[in-house]
């Protein structure tokens, strides 16, 4: 069923797409980190259907390296950029 | 084998509009915070049920237990860094939408 | 199938340039990183389309990631430095650009867009007329190392291309990261951050829950790296972002890490590749050459000792200026639990 992997990689590109539009609207900068963030894991989701449509196993590694990153860049707004006391 | 392989499908299309939800409240809610709350959604449940439809569909089980450990992940990295910036938000004295 | 990615195919190749010109385009610092970070996150999977997983392993570590982080840290120190908190609001920005004069902006602006455009098109041209006038040799260099990967030591292409073929390249890849560390440390030291009012207890747990994870993934992609996707630079990165991890948490014991642990840290692998490269004209042979039995063997310590240089450089490029000496770091240590309040309460 390969169409299955497929259509489903090609709606969350698509999801990715759409929100890029509250990248550039946003009115705080954390919209448009938290769509940043949502990109991350809607590439996880894209990389894990691929490798199984693809039948490629490599692309769990690039899937695994995606969620482990994911979330540092969030991090490093949330502590920096955002938050933080005067240094 | 098969009735797995049909449940892994029904699996992934009902994971997948959880992301494209994620993705409509993070357009249309109209502060952070309920933005921050349909963010998980997409990460949590959506993720999930497309996890779980692929490991049905899966043929070893070092693919089952990679698909659950790169869930298992994004659940921390998303949580922890959705607390972050709320927390942060809320220092920040941004008032959450009320209905007036 | 291969309709629908032709689809995705598409709107990949679309969405990339459009998303490069409005993040060049952005007037506001803080939303072209964020772009920025989008276009690292498309750019992986690109790579992934084209057939080129070592490519998206690195540029989902190191430009999705690494740089992301980097940029907003930079970032938060440029508006303290020029002190003024107004960019990262937008409406207030939209308020200043209102009000400010039009007319100069209007008139510069088609005179760039056209010059723009111009050299677009005399590049374009160029591009395709040297495109046309090349010959291209059937099949390209791919039979040429498909024929002797027997001899290289390992599985992979990519890793017996950069540690094998053209190890030499690689070396001086290396060499150049480590000038790069060795040019930020040169400039500034490091500046101690102050404690936070309060801890975060959820990042205590996030730092004590990735970063072990973050240590063996990196080890699994550069021992992986000799049959699939993978290698030293992929290794390097995650364990940069796992010290990124730890600088941003601002875990205690990364600032009590002796300042000559992290240089020796941050030569091991530029010296140890170089001594090998002199150890294989000693064995018998030219530079880099490895002895055909034990290849996979050199390839594998090459690259774990400069996996974790990479990472160590990775870390303190982002770190941003050589360490405190051990004197100064217990001064500053107790200024800062003076001022601060419950510093080092989770670690």
């Amino acid at each position: 069923m390969s169409w299955l992997y497929s259509t489903a990689a090609l709606c969350l590109l698509c999801a990715i797409v759409a929100g890029l539009w509250r990248i550039l609207r946003g009115p705080t900068a954390a919209d448009s980190m938290l769509a940043a963030q949502l990109f991350g894991t809607c590439g996880v989701a894209i990389l894990l259907l691929l490798s199984k449509g693809l039948n490629w196993v490599v692309l769990l590694d690039i899937a695994l390296v995606f969620a482990l990153l994911a979330a540092l860049a969030a991090v490093a707004f949330a502590l920096r950029t955002w938050g933080g006391t005067e240094r | 084998m098969a009735f797995l392989h049909n449940l892994g499908t029904v699996c992934i299309l009902i994971g997948v509009p959880f992301f494209v939800s994620g993705t409509v409240g993070l357009l249309r809610f109209p502060d952070i915070y309920t933005r921050l709350h349909a963010l998980t959604k997409a990460d949590n449940v959506g993720l999930g049920f497309v996890v779980l439809g692929l490991a049905l569909q899966a043929e070893q089980w070092n693919t089952v237990a990679r698909l659950l450990l790169i869930w298992l992940l994004v659940l921390i990295g998303s949580s922890a860094s959705c607390h972050l910036v709320a927390r942060a938000a809320l220092r920040k004295k941004i008032q959450p939408w009320s209905r007036s | 199938m291969t309709s629908v990615m032709s689809f995705f195919d598409i709107m990949l190749v679309l969405a990339l340039p459009w998303l490069g010109w409005r993040l060049l385009a952005s007037p506001d610092l803080f939303r072209a990183v964020v772009l920025f970070i989008s276009l690292g996150l498309l750019m992986s999977l690109t790579w992934v389309r084209l057939h080129a997983p070592d490519v998206a392993l690195a540029e989902a570590a190191i430009g999705a990631g690494l740089t992301g982080a980097l940029f907003l840290s930079a970032l938060r120190r440029l508006e303290r430095m020029q002190d003024s908190e107004r960019r990262l609001d937008y409406a207030e920005k939209r308020e200043e650009e209102r009000q400010a004069p039009p007319a100069r902006r209007r008139r510069s602006k088609p005179i760039a867009y056209g010059l723009a455009l111009l050299l677009l098109v005399f590049f374009l041209v160029l591009l395709g007329w040297s495109l046309v006038k090349t010959s291209v040799s059937p099949g390209g260099l791919g039979p040429a190392v498909t024929g002797q990967m027997g001899q290289t030591g390992v599985q992979s292409q990519v890793t017996a291309v950069l540690l094998n073929f053209r190890g030499y390249d690689t070396l001086l890849e290396v060499m150049v990261l480590f000038l790069a560390a060795l040019g930020s440390w040169s400039l500034t030291r490091i500046r101690q951050p102050l404690p936070e009012e309060v801890a975060a207890p959820v990042l205590a747990s996030l730092v004590r829950l990735l970063v072990p994870l973050m240590i063996i993934v990196a080890g699994y992609l550069v021992w992986i790296g000799s049959s699939r996707a993978g290698g030293a630079f992929q290794g390097g990165a995650v364990l940069g972002a796992a010290g990124v991890l730890l600088l941003l948490a601002d875990v205690t014991v990364v600032r009590q890490i002796p300042s000559a642990l992290l240089r020796w840290a941050l030569v091991l692998g530029p010296l140890l590749f170089l001594l090998s490269a002199i150890a294989c004209m000693w064995i018998g042979g030219n530079l880099l050459e490895y002895p055909r039995q034990s290849a996979g063997a050199w390839i594998l310590l090459i690259e774990s000792a400069t996996a974790v240089s990479i990472g160590v450089t990775l870390a303190a490029l982002y770190a941003g200026g050589r360490p405190l000496e051990p004197s100064a770091l217990e001064e500053a240590g107790e200024v800062a639990s003076e001022s601060g309040g419950d510093e080092g309460e989770g670690e």
